[in-house]
Parts: C-alpha cells; sequence; structure tokens
C-alpha cells in the first residue's frame, strides 16, 4: 500500500509547499476566528492520528487506547498552566483545590513549575508511559486482538482513575486553562490562539517528516516485517520486543504533544479524553485517510473533524450515522483508504467500470517492457 | 560427542500434552556437513527445526550449539548465534522489495539503533548484489517480493538465508512447488554451500535427496530411525517397513 507512491514533479511539490506555508501564515486573517480555533484543533488531532499510523499502519498494532497518553499531554500542560497562573488564590494554588480544602500543593505538581520542565513531560511521560505499558505488553507476545483489548481495559483504568481524583487533579472537571496567563496574555485570548494555530500547523509538518524518517529505510522495513510476519522477523535475528516497544513509545509521545496542543486551544483537559470512544475514533481517522500512508492519517483527522463540525452545525444527532457509514464504506469498499485507493488504481477502476476509461489490454509491466523496446 | 562436532542434539523428548512429537532423538552434525533429513508426515521433521531454533522447549534433553546450549534462548537471541532457517512454505516481507529483503538479513548489527542512524555498509550492499546474481534475481531488485513466482519466492528465500551468514542452515522443504530444472538447481545451490557452512536439508522428494549426495537421517515418530548414505537407507528394513517400501505410499 505505501509503495505505489505517485511520483511529483520537483517543481510542483515546491509550489505545493509554498502554497501551503502562505496558506498557513494567512489562515488567521482568511478564517473567523472560531473557525480558526477549530482548524488549530483539528491539525492539533493529526498528530496523534500520525502516531496510530506509525502503530497500527506500519507495525500492525491497533491500539484502542492513544487516550491516555493524548490526555497525559494535556493534563501536562494544563498543570502549567494553572500553576503559574495561581498567584493570586488562596495559598498560591490553582484555585479548585480550595473547593477540596487542599492546601498544599501534591508533590507530583512541583516540577511543573518550571517551563522545561514541563516542555519535556509533554511528551517524554506519554512516552514513558507508552513505553512501559508496551514493554510489559510485548514481551509477553500479547498481540492482534488481545493487545487492542488490553489497550483499551488500560483506557479505562486511566479514565476511572483520573475521574476519582479530585483532590489531586480535579476529578472529572478536568484542568482549565482559557483563563490561565501565559507570558502575561490571557491563554484563550485571540492572539494567543492565533500563535498556538501557527506552532500547531508547525509541529504538524516536523511530527509528518520525523514519521517519514522513522518509517524510510531499513528501520521501517522492520516494522512492516513486524506486522506482515513477526517470527520471521525473529528467526532473522532482530528481537520484535524493542522495536516494537520503540514505535509505541514514539506513537505515545506524539499523542502527548497533540493532546497538550488540543488542550490550549480547546480550553480545558478532562477525563473525557479518554473516554472509550475518542480512542477508537482516532483509528476511524487512520482507516478513512489511509493506513500505512502517514498523510492519510493527516488528511483524515483534519477532514472527518471538520466534517464533524459542520454536519453537527447542520444536522444535529445525525453525525454518528455518518461517521458509521464512513466506517462501513472504508472496511468494505476502500480498505486501503481513501488516500491508498487515490495512490493505487482506485480512480482507474473506477472510471473503467463506467467506461471512461480504456482497460489495459496487458500487464502493466509488460506495457513498460515494451515502450523499452523488448519484443513480445 | 566431540569437538569437531558444530550441533549435538541428546535426548531430545517434545511432549505437545502428553503426544511424543520427539522422543529421545540423538543427533550429532559435523562441520561442513551437508545433511538431510526425511520421514514420514508426522515422524517429527519440522518440530526437529523447531527445538533447534528455539520455537519449541524440548521437555526433555539437550541442545549443544557450538559448545553452548540453545535450550531457553530466545528465538532471536539463536538466529544471533548463527543458526539461519528457511520455512517450509516461502516466507519473505511479500510488502518489501527483493533489495529490502536482502538487506534485512545482511544487516549487522540487527539492533533499532544501527537500523535508524546509519545507512547500509558498502560491503553488505556488496553482498546483497552477489546474492542477487547466485539466485537469478538481479533484475528483480526492486520489484516487491510478493510479485515474484512461487519459485523465485523459495530462491529469495534461500538466498536471505545465505546473506545471514549462519554457521548452521537448516532448510525445511526447499524444492517444495518447484519445477524439475529448479530443483536441480537448488540441490547445486545447497551443495556448493555446504563445506563452508553446515547445511541440514529437510524434504520428501526423493529425487532431490538422492541429488543431494548426503547422509541422510530417517526420522520416525519422533526419533532418528537409521543413518546413513541413500544407498544404505534403501537398502534398511526398517526404512522399507516404515517409509519407502509402504504400497499406499
Amino acid at each position: 500500500m505505501s509503495f505505489i507512491k505517485i511520483k511529483f514533479d520537483k517543481k510542483i511539490v515546491l509550489s505545493f509547499w509554498i502554497i501551503l506555508i502562505a496558506l498557513i501564515i494567512a489562515a488567521p486573517t482568511l478564517l473567523p476566528v472560531f473557525r480558526l480555533n477549530l482548524l488549530g484543533r483539528y491539525l492539533s488531532l493529526s498528530i496523534v492520528a500520525l502516531g496510530v499510523d506509525l502503530i497500527w499502519g506500519y507495525t500492525g498494532l491497533l491500539s484502542l487506547g492513544q487516550g491516555i497518553f493524548f490526555a497525559l499531554g494535556g493534563y501536562c500542560a494544563a498543570m502549567y498552566l494553572q500553576i503559574t497562573s495561581s498567584s493570586e488564590f488562596p495559598n498560591n494554588i490553582p484555585e479548585f483545590f480550595a473547593l477540596y480544602g487542599v492546601e498544599k500543593l501534591p508533590f507530583f505538581w512541583e516540577p511543573f513549575r518550571s517551563p522545561v520542565f514541563t516542555f519535556l513531560a509533554i511528551w517524554i511521560i506519554p512516552g514513558m508511559v507508552a513505553g512501559l505499558i508496551g514493554f510489559l505488553v510485548f514481551r509477553n507476545r500479547i498481540k492482534g486482538v488481545y493487545f487492542s483489548i488490553l489497550t483499551q481495559a488500560s483506557l479505562l483504568v486511566f479514565f476511572n482513575f483520573f475521574n476519582g481524583q479530585q483532590k489531586l487533579i480535579n476529578g472529572t472537571n478536568g484542568l482549565k486553562t482559557d483563563v490561565t496567563q501565559l507570558f502575561g496574555q490571557m491563554v484563550g485570548s485571540e492572539s494567543m490562539q492565533r500563535i498556538f494555530f501557527w506552532i500547531t500547523a508547525i509541529l504538524v509538518i516536523a511530527a509528518w517528516f520525523f514519521a517519514k524518517w522513522v518509517v524510510k529505510g531499513r528501520f521501517g522495513n522492520i516494522l512492516i516485517g513486524i506486522r506482515d510476519d513477526e517470527p520471521r522477523v525473529r528467526f532473522t535475528g532482530y528481537n520484535p520486543v524493542i522495536f516494537k516497544t520503540i514505535i509505541f513509545s514514539i506513537a505515545g509521545g506524539l499523542a502527548g504533544i497533540s493532546g497538550a496542543l488540543y488542550t490550549v486551544q480547546s480550553g480545558i483537559v478532562s477525563p473525557q479524553f479518554m473516554t472509550v470512544p475518542f480512542s477508537i475514533e482516532m483509528v476511524i481517522w487512520v482507516a478513512v485517510g489511509g493506513r500505512g500512508t502517514l498523510l492519510g492519517a493527516i488528511l483524515g483527522a483534519v477532514f472527518i473533524n471538520y466534517a464533524k463540525s459542520l454536519v453537527s452545525e447542520a444536522l444535529p444527532a445525525s453525525w454518528m450515522f455518518i461517521q458509521g457509514g464512513l466506517f462501513i464504506l472504508v472496511v468494505t469498499a476502500l480498505p486501503e483508504g481513501v488516500l491508498g485507493w487515490i495512490q493505487g488504481d482506485g480512480p482507474r477502476n473506477l472510471l473503467q467500470r463506467f467506461g471512461l476509461k480504456r482497460k489495459i489490454e496487458t500487464y502493466p509491466s509488460l506495457e513498460v517492457n515494451n515502450k523499452e523496446g523488448n519484443n513480445e | 560427542m566431540n569437538n569437531k562436532d558444530l550441533l549435538n542434539l541428546i535426548n531430545i523428548t517434545v511432549s505437545f500434552e502428553g503426544f511424543l512429537a520427539l522422543n529421545k532423538l540423538n543427533l550429532n552434525l559435523k562441520k561442513g556437513e551437508l545433511r538431510a533429513v526425511i520421514g514420514p508426515n508426522g515422524a517429527g521433521k519440522t518440530t526437529f527445526l523447531d527445538v533447534i531454533t528455539g520455537k519449541v522447549k524440548p521437555t526433555k534433553g539437550e541442545v549443544i550449539f557450538k559448545g553452548v546450549s540453545l535450550v531457553g534462548r530466545k528465538e532471536h537471541k539463536i538466529a544471533r548465534l548463527g543458526v539461519g532457517r528457511k520455512f517450509q512454505s516461502p516466507r519473505i516481507f511479500e510488502n518489501l522489495s527483493v533489495k529490502e529483503n536482502l538487506e534485512i538479513s545482511v544487516t549487522t548489527p540487527k539492533s533499532p539503533l544501527n537500523l535508524i542512524n546509519k545507512s547500509i555498509k558498502d560491503e553488505q550492499l556488496n553482498e546483497i548484489d552477489r546474492l542477487m546474481k547466485i539466485v537469478n534475481l538481479a533484475q528483480k531488485v526492486d520489484s516487491k517480493a510478493g510479485s515474484l513466482s512461487h519459485g523465485q519466492k523459495q530462491w529469495l528465500e534461500i538466498a536471505m538465508l545465505v546473506g545471514q551468514k549462519p554457521d548452521l542452515m537448516l532448510v525445511d522443504e526447499p524444492v517444495a512447488g518447484l519445477t524439475d530444472e529448479e530443483t536441480d538447481l537448488t540441490a547445486d545451490l545447497l551443495k556448493s554451500l555446504s563445506g563452508e557452512n553446515t547445511v541440514v536439508v529437510i524434504d520428501h522428494d526423493m529425487e532431490f535427496i538422492r541429488r543431494l549426495d548426503s547422509n541422510v537421517s530417517v526420522l520416525n515418530q519422533g526419533t532418528v530411525l537409521c543413518e546413513g548414505t541413500m544407498e544404505t537407507i534403501q537398502k534398511d528394513k526398517k526404512v522399507i517397513d516404515v517409509y519407502l517400501g509402504r504400497p499406499e505410499d
């Protein structure tokens, strides 16, 4: 699926990037604040989708628990913002603690006073948690559907834990970020949101290049090998446990960055980020966009979410049916996802079916050989 | 057991919930030897390979390879010690190109760090070129391995096995589904590999085994029934009874 790549001219690629960068710079002036904010949120979701594509599309690990790492990144960012904006509240600690009679800051909040620590924690903590969960699961050779069930169970454990901890992290209410201050400005303000949009856009591109770097070459080939025939990889002398742990950890780190960006743009982080449907949706974005294509994950996340908000505005309550329909369509008709279908022979086959394009009479490889002057 | 031996299997017993797949199997391989292993279905041929490569842990017994015990080691550790395996049906990475398949096999060290930040060494690229010439796949370098014919897949897998540079090659049914011509070429290839490498070939195809012109071990009901040259084997009464001479075969 990822092998049939359409080769673009260098000029086309260059002009594509110029247009894309121009659009990103101009977006805040072109779009109303509300739409811009939505677009920023959906772009940040595309980073978690890239992680899902790495572990599922390339390595064959269907995780239904990416919400854990997404939420952890979000909490890291929110804790920093809360704590740096708490000087006017009693005891100099975030306001919500007063509701539960907490007077002393819980110990694990302390390091989040440091912006450097927070910056690192946003991706390292989810990455480490993912690495730990992954290592234990992979070492015991749990795979396939059992892996999926286990990740979903872990998600529920985290969800229930975070929901119940009012005195530590405000439990089910979550942590608000929109009224906190960053560099003397309100996080929810228009100017800050514009900056967050740009940061998100840059990070999506960076994450895309990073993911491309990870899957290119022999490392990526081993991931594909693990997906297609793990025992064969073992007998060739590679230890799949290490490879799977690394890629799961990378996906966790990406999810953390994604969660942090989503949190600052939606104004709150709460255990709702760890609900079961949300983590399943992440998988749907990738399935619809195209597994093992990376770009498909980004496009899937942005377009499905944008469609979701547009449809929900026009016809409330109908979105779930459309999303379900999309998923069924992809599973039955487009198993490679939309981008995989386009990169494959999809459009040609469709045109042929309607008689709009002549069928190829020989195998494509024979056609190529004939052009080179070989006899039939 | 003497120190010229590369591999010693000592009293290996494998029990699958009471069923004895291998029963007190003893087998010694000298360095550089080419050995054929035959036996009727269910004789334990594949289990025998599974025990050496670490896929199955023997219930009893000991596997000594180059003086160290293999029992309880993980598959990838055993592979790194120098045991390579070709599977019964060709197991190659169909979604990767021929070259990428071979890259996976010749790469050393096989650590993630080496794979992600170093490019492949020149001598490894030369090795890939050499292998592709040996198995006649030089024109197919960039084709997807899944698009190869059955015979080419078999050969690609053999090339991958050779690329791993194992001291011991375990080859399970290398000529299943090959044409006669391909079978002959495969036999020559395996013969040329022995001497430098130690090769164990498992197969049903008598003509092919005869062509290998090697010592043969006959397995039956999980134990070695008889060992010797093809001529000795064919004259052995026990072998004729269980395998060669059965009218329904």
